[in-house]
């Protein structure tokens, strides 16, 4: 009773002190928890991936397309369910400033494939129907405005021209992990177009999407597909979705790296000031904690004090800064949707929020409560009046 | 003073500290004997060795050689641990600046020492309102320190000193930071506890008013006892 009682009454003898040091965990705890959250932005198609889907590429690199006549070899590889394909088109919507992916694929299998992706049956029916409609994500959709019908012009990059879509369906994610942020059409469209435009590159894909009958043999079936292309003029190189997308990563690795240090920098720089703090604070009540030890409280019980307040003060800025993380999120996912579609706090997120404050507040405590126990009773009391 | 019981025995007792290579002798050669009930002062000038005499005898500082022995209890063999243990039960601390905790209340301060004991929470209290009640502090228990005048902080001291029912008291410099007034009530008040409820009081004073309340005066100077002659009063 009195001990806890003690701690917070404690905390809050120099209420400026402890004002500040909270605010400062707090905004620690903020900093780390959005840049862990940046973190899992960057790894979330990784995580969305599924492992009974391949994908086969040209393995010389990304940019180089395949043939559209592989599909049927693929399909017949042993192991292989179903395979679609698309191309990256890369279009402008308006503006440069306004990116997000927008590609082409073989619709009927590749939603097949996708089950995360939600149409309302009449909207995917439609799609289906009109080789020039398009399907885009709820979030994107209502970034721009769009609706049901709504023409949307991209300006192509790769695939020169303005090019003009009918929206014809709007998808959602099945759960928040699911990028409602991508703009795709019909690849038959393209490769019509592309047929009169730049004859040279039509029937050619960018990447063929594989879905296999039993996720356990994956690895065998990409090996078979890879096999099936060897000394072709177009070699293949076929990798779990996970792989695929982690091989995007990769090239921002440093980026990624980065990040994570300054989160654990962060987390060092709130360290020394909650340190600083307990070793103030423990400096002031040394004749305190000698009076104590004369009434006959042990080093567990004056270690216990020092830990507590810091634990309190350091836990009090944490849960703040973990309860401001999610509307600050949410701005960040609204501003930064294009760059990263999925900006969810994951759990583990908050899990290392609570470890960190938890770190910071044990290691805050270490120095002022050893300090605390050593000095000796006389050397203690010396230092009142 | 009750009867000739000793329940303080110090036998050789001698004490120094070291200030880099420098070894400061504090007390030479000591031996004394404290009966139960008497209310003993030690006086001497500033570095004479008073407080570390009464640091030793509290269990808050370790002799180099010698015996102290507490109620048949030879305090010197006693483990850190031990010790904190031991004073927890045997000795009340009243110090010149009250070294009350600010953010507890008069109540809760005369608790403390209580916490250690295996007493229920309803024990506790009357135990901490027996003691205010002692030294007149009931009206004022739910106060804390800052709420309070310098003596009425000194009494709240003696209420903790005293709540365990310890079986010595230890004082050092009791009135020094008091107005001549409560200095007086202070040292009525612990006149009151040998008195009346067979304290043994053992105190360090510069104040020779302070030093006159006591049975008896043992002067110290340069670590060494009695170096002037013992007065009674």
């Amino acid at each position: 009773m009195h001990v806890l009682k003690l701690i917070f009454r404690n905390s809050l003898r120099h209420k400026l002190r402890t004002i500040l040091t909270v605010l400062g965990v707090t905004i620690a705890i903020l900093s780390f928890g959005l840049l862990r959250t940046v973190i899992s932005a960057w790894y979330a198609g990784v995580e969305a991936s599924s492992a009974s889907r391949l994908v086969t590429r040209n393995a010389v690199s990304l940019t180089f397309p395949l043939p559209l006549s592989y599909k049927e070899k693929i399909r017949q590889i042993e192991g292989v369910k179903s395979v679609s394909y698309g191309s990256w088109f890369g279009g402008i919507y308006i503006d440069e400033k306004n990116f997000f992916a927008n590609y082409a694929l073989e619709a009927e299998h590749y939603l097949d494939i996708y089950p995360e992706f939600i149409i309302p049956p009449e909207q995917k029916e439609a799609f289906l129907r009109d080789r020039k409609s398009a399907v885009a994500g709820k979030k994107l959709a209502d970034k721009y405005g769009w609706k049901i019908g709504d023409i949307i012009t991209l300006k192509g990059t790769i695939y020169p021209g303005n090019w003009e879509f009918v929206l014809k369906a709007i998808y959602k994610g099945r759960d928040n992990t699911v990028d409602e942020t991508a703009f795709f059409f019909h690849w038959a469209y393209l490769n019509e177009i592309v047929k009169k435009i730049a004859p040279q590159r039509a029937d050619q894909v960018g990447w063929y999407m594989v879905e296999v009958k039993n996720p356990d043999h994956a690895a065998e079936v990409a090996v078979r597909i890879d096999q099936a292309f060897k000394n072709s003029l177009a070699e293949t190189l076929t990798e779990t979705e996970k792989a695929f997308q982690l091989g995007f990563i990769s090239m921002t690795e440093a980026i990624v790296i980065a990040i994570k240090l300054v989160s654990f920098v962060v987390i060092f720089i709130i360290m020394a000031v909650v340190a600083n703090t307990m070793a103030m604070t423990a400096r002031e009540r040394i004749g305190e904690y000698a009076v104590f030890k004369t009434l006959g409280f042990g080093g567990f019980h004056i270690s216990g004090l020092i830990f507590g307040e810091s634990i309190v003060i350091t836990m009090t800025g944490t849960v703040i800064g973990m309860v401001l993380t999610f509307p600050v999120a949410k701005v960040f996912a609204s501003e930064l949707s294009t760059y990263f579609p999925i900006f969810i706090i994951e759990p583990e997120t908050l899990y290392m929020d609570i470890a960190a404050g938890l770190i910071v507040a044990l290691m805050a405590g270490i120095f002022p409560a050893w300090r605390a126990i050593k000095i000796s009773i006389a050397d203690g009391l010396r230092r009142i009046g | 003073m009750n009867n000739e019981i000793n329940i303080v025995e110090i036998r050789n007792l001698s004490k120094s500290y070291r200030r880099g290579n420098l070894v400061i002798p504090v007390l030479n050669n000591i031996s004394l004997d404290i009966k139960e009930g008497e209310f003993l002062a030690f006086m001497g000038p500033s570095g004479s060795g008073k407080t570390t005499l009464l640091n030793l005898i509290a269990g808050i500082d370790k002799a180099d050689s010698g015996s102290i022995t507490v109620k048949g209890v030879e305090i010197t063999n006693l483990s850190e641990s031990e010790l904190a243990e031991w004073r927890a039960s045997n000795v009340g601390f009243i110090f010149q600046f009250y070294n009350l905790i600010p953010v507890l209340t008069a109540f809760e301060n005369v608790e403390l020492p209580l916490l250690l004991s295996k007493l229920s929470k309803t024990e506790r209290r009357e135990h901490v309102e027996m003691a205010l009640k002692v030294v007149n502090l009931s009206n004022r228990m739910y106060h804390r320190p800052g709420q309070l005048s310098g003596g009425q902080q000194q009494r709240v001291a003696i209420a903790r000193a005293i709540v365990t029912d310890p079986a010595i008291l230890v004082a050092d410099e009791p009135t020094g930071d008091l107005d001549r007034t409560s200095a007086e009530d202070i040292l009525n008040l612990m006149e009151q506890l040998v008195d009346q409820l067979n304290k043994t009081i053992i105190m360090v004073t510069h104040d020779p008013r302070a030093a006159r309340k006591a049975h008896h005066i043992k002067y110290l100077d340069k670590g060494i006892l009695n170096a002037r002659p013992q007065i009674d009063f």
